[in-house]
């Protein structure tokens, strides 16, 4: 007996019950859907955060005060990253490292008429576009060194502010309140995105000394260090140590480059997927033994048929592989047809959240179902190859 | 001139032990059939004919003999070597057809040669040669629920047929039958005999067996020649 024959005999005995294969094909559909859609959930918060670290960039650390990422956030650590701090450091990493001060306040924006209460003023130097990856304008410019040093009221206004304000309009040279205070826009930065809900363009950008002295904030937020290329990050981490350690202690600032960063992150939301895809196995689980039971229930019903077969020449073998090959096709069926589902549900879950689709979860899933077949269609299979055909003519 | 032995059986027995049950099913078989012979086995039922139908028909073991079927020994097959050698040597005809609900006539006729491994073409061309020959030629696309009985008797012969056996095993053809359908079955393999085809005819109905050339008698497992 040839495969196509094969493959034939079992999708019409397939088809022969439709409903019954429809049934048995769900639960492996669920099973593989899940595992598909959970895998894509942890896969995509994975890449969501390294795209993230990876918006630093490879050759970018963040100076942030405290001694470690949580207790950045936290209360209790007092923040001692002071402008002069910055400059100093921005003087003594020249030229090999560009360096920008990071300092927020939230405020209220005005132009015309029309007002957002909820936008961060950004405070920087020029040297941010050289420092940070996402600083481009897209029109204008950034503020220049002259315009910051003459303490200029200049803007650089973030895409969403700048389609919010002036929608069609050049805002190159308007004047918009940033606070109380009249600026003038300079440039627009290009699109930063929003992640988790939070747009990063909702932003204006205005030299750090005007933070300072409008909003009464003399603490920053990080100092971001670009060294212009991955090799020298090591020495440039050094040199920060070192100019770092003569003013703060070793707990009053980390340096956290892509890198180590990455590390940590990626093992956890790892870790994530892996729980995400195990509970998810579980469902699979439960659909192969389906899978069993209906193959059983076949076996049972197609003794007379076995027989028949048997007594006009089939082997054993020919039997084995008549069963087995039906539970992997509907388990196969079920498979693809979760795989499919799975990552439809990817890509609109991908529109509010984050989620991604993985080669290798698809492909597990794939050999997941085929191998559910197997195992499962194993012992129905064996137990209709055993059958002798006299007793299974018999049989009514 | 002496013809070969299609089916040539040396003091075969048959014993179910079954613990507390021991049941002698047959003994002292000796049975000589040669090329071309129509013979008709009949006894009452719990004779021992099953058995010995079984074991003509390599679907059971004899416990003890010697069984050497068209020149092969096959007295101690396995399982699979005697699924070879009745895909090969045997066409079956039952009693209950044993057709498959599912197939059409032509598919339920071609089943055998698909595990003789025939090419696609020429099986098919075959089994409608063979429900042509048999009448069925407007049926061919039928399935057996769409058939009469005698008309699915006739699909099991063309089946039996589809790899060309030396030896055609009609189990209890005719008794699912009414008369008119089961003449025309015995017709069938009387034509069949005629063409060469040897015939075991196993039976428990004496006018059915009387067709046959030669009849043996089974009683309490022992044939006796009528």
């Amino acid at each position: 007996m040839n495969t196509r024959e094969l493959i034939t005999l079992s999708f019409n005995a397939i088809w022969g019950n439709k409903m019954r294969s429809f049934l048995t094909t769900l639960g492996i559909t669920i099973g593989v859907f899940a595992i598909i859609v959970l895998v894509s959930i942890g896969s995509g918060l994975q890449a969501y955060i390294s795209s993230q670290i990876s918006s630093l960039g490879p050759n970018i650390m963040d100076v942030i005060p405290g001694n470690n990422l949580m207790s950045a956030f936290g209360p209790g650590t007092q923040n001692k990253f002071t402008i002069p701090l910055a400059q100093k450091l921005s003087d003594r990493l020249a030229p090999i490292a560009q360096v920008a001060p990071l300092a927020e306040v939230l405020t209220n924006v005005k132009y015309k008429n029309v007002v957002d209460k909820n936008v961060y003023a950004i405070g920087s130097t020029y040297n941010f576009p050289k420092a940070v990856v996402y600083g481009k304008t897209i029109m204008g410019r950034w503020f220049s060194q002259g315009q910051e040093q003459s303490g200029s009221k200049v803007a650089v206004i973030g895409y969403t502010v700048y389609t919010k304000f002036f929608s069609n309009k050049n805002p190159i040279g308007e004047k918009i309140f940033v606070g109380n205070e009249k600026y003038t826009v300079v440039g627009v930065a290009e699109k930063n995105g929003a992640s988790l809900g939070v747009d990063h363009d909702n932003v204006v950008y205005i030299p750090i000394e005007a933070v300072h002295s409008q909003f009464g904030v003399d603490r920053l937020m990080e100092i971001v260090v670009n060294t212009n290329s991955e090799n020298n990050v090591p020495i440039v981490k050094k040199q920060i140590n070192a100019i770092l350690s003569k003013d703060l202690n070793p707990d009053e600032y980390s340096i956290q480059t892509g890198d180590s960063l990455s590390k940590t992150l990626s093992n956890i939301t790892g870790m994530l997927s892996l729980a995400l895809g195990g509970i998810a196995a579980i469902s699979l689980l439960v659909g192969g033994i389906g899978v069993a039971n209906i193959m059983l229930v076949s076996v049972t019903e197609r003794t007379k048929e076995i027989g028949l077969r048997k007594a006009l020449g089939a082997k054993r073998k020919d039997i084995l592989s008549q069963f087995l090959l039906e539970s992997v096709m509907l388990s196969m069926t079920g498979g693809i047809v979760g795989i499919l589902l799975g990552m439809i549900a990817s890509i609109i879950i991908a529109m509010i959240l984050v989620s991604s689709v993985t080669f290798w979860s698809v492909a597990l899933a794939f050999c997941f179902s085929v191998a559910v077949g197997i195992i499962f269609g194993m012992a129905p299979a064996i137990r209709a190859s055993k059958l002798s055909p006299i007793d299974a003519l018999r049989y009514e | 001139m002496k013809k070969n032995s299609i089916i040539k059986m040396v003091d075969i027995a048959k014993v179910y032990d079954g613990g507390e049950f021991h049941t002698q099913a047959l003994k002292d078989i000796d049975l000589d059939v040669e090329s071309g012979d129509f013979l008709a086995i009949t006894g009452r039922s719990g004779s021992g004919k099953s058995t010995l139908m079984h074991i003509i028909g390599l679907l059971d073991t004899p416990s003890s003999g010697k069984y050497i079927l068209n020149g092969t020994d096959v007295s101690k097959l396995d399982e699979d070597e005697q699924a070879l050698q009745r895909n090969k040597e045997i066409g079956f005809v039952f009693q209950q057809f044993n057709l498959l609900p599912k197939l059409s006539a032509l598919d339920n006729v071609i089943l055998p040669s698909i595990y003789a491994g025939t090419a696609s073409k020429e099986r098919t061309e075959k089994a409608d040669m063979l429900l042509t020959m048999l009448g069925l030629a407007d049926h061919i696309n039928k399935r057996p629920n769409q058939m009469s009985g005698g008309q699915q008797q006739r699909v099991a012969i063309a089946r039996a047929l589809m790899n060309d056996p030396e030896l055609i095993l009609a189990d209890e053809p005719t008794g699912n039958l009414d008369t008119a359908s089961g003449d025309d079955v015995m017709k069938t393999l009387k034509q069949l005999n005629k063409e060469g085809k040897t015939i075991v005819l196993i039976t428990h109905e004496h006018d059915i067996a009387l067709q046959a050339r030669k009849i043996l008698h089974l009683e309490d497992g022992r044939l006796i020649e009528k």
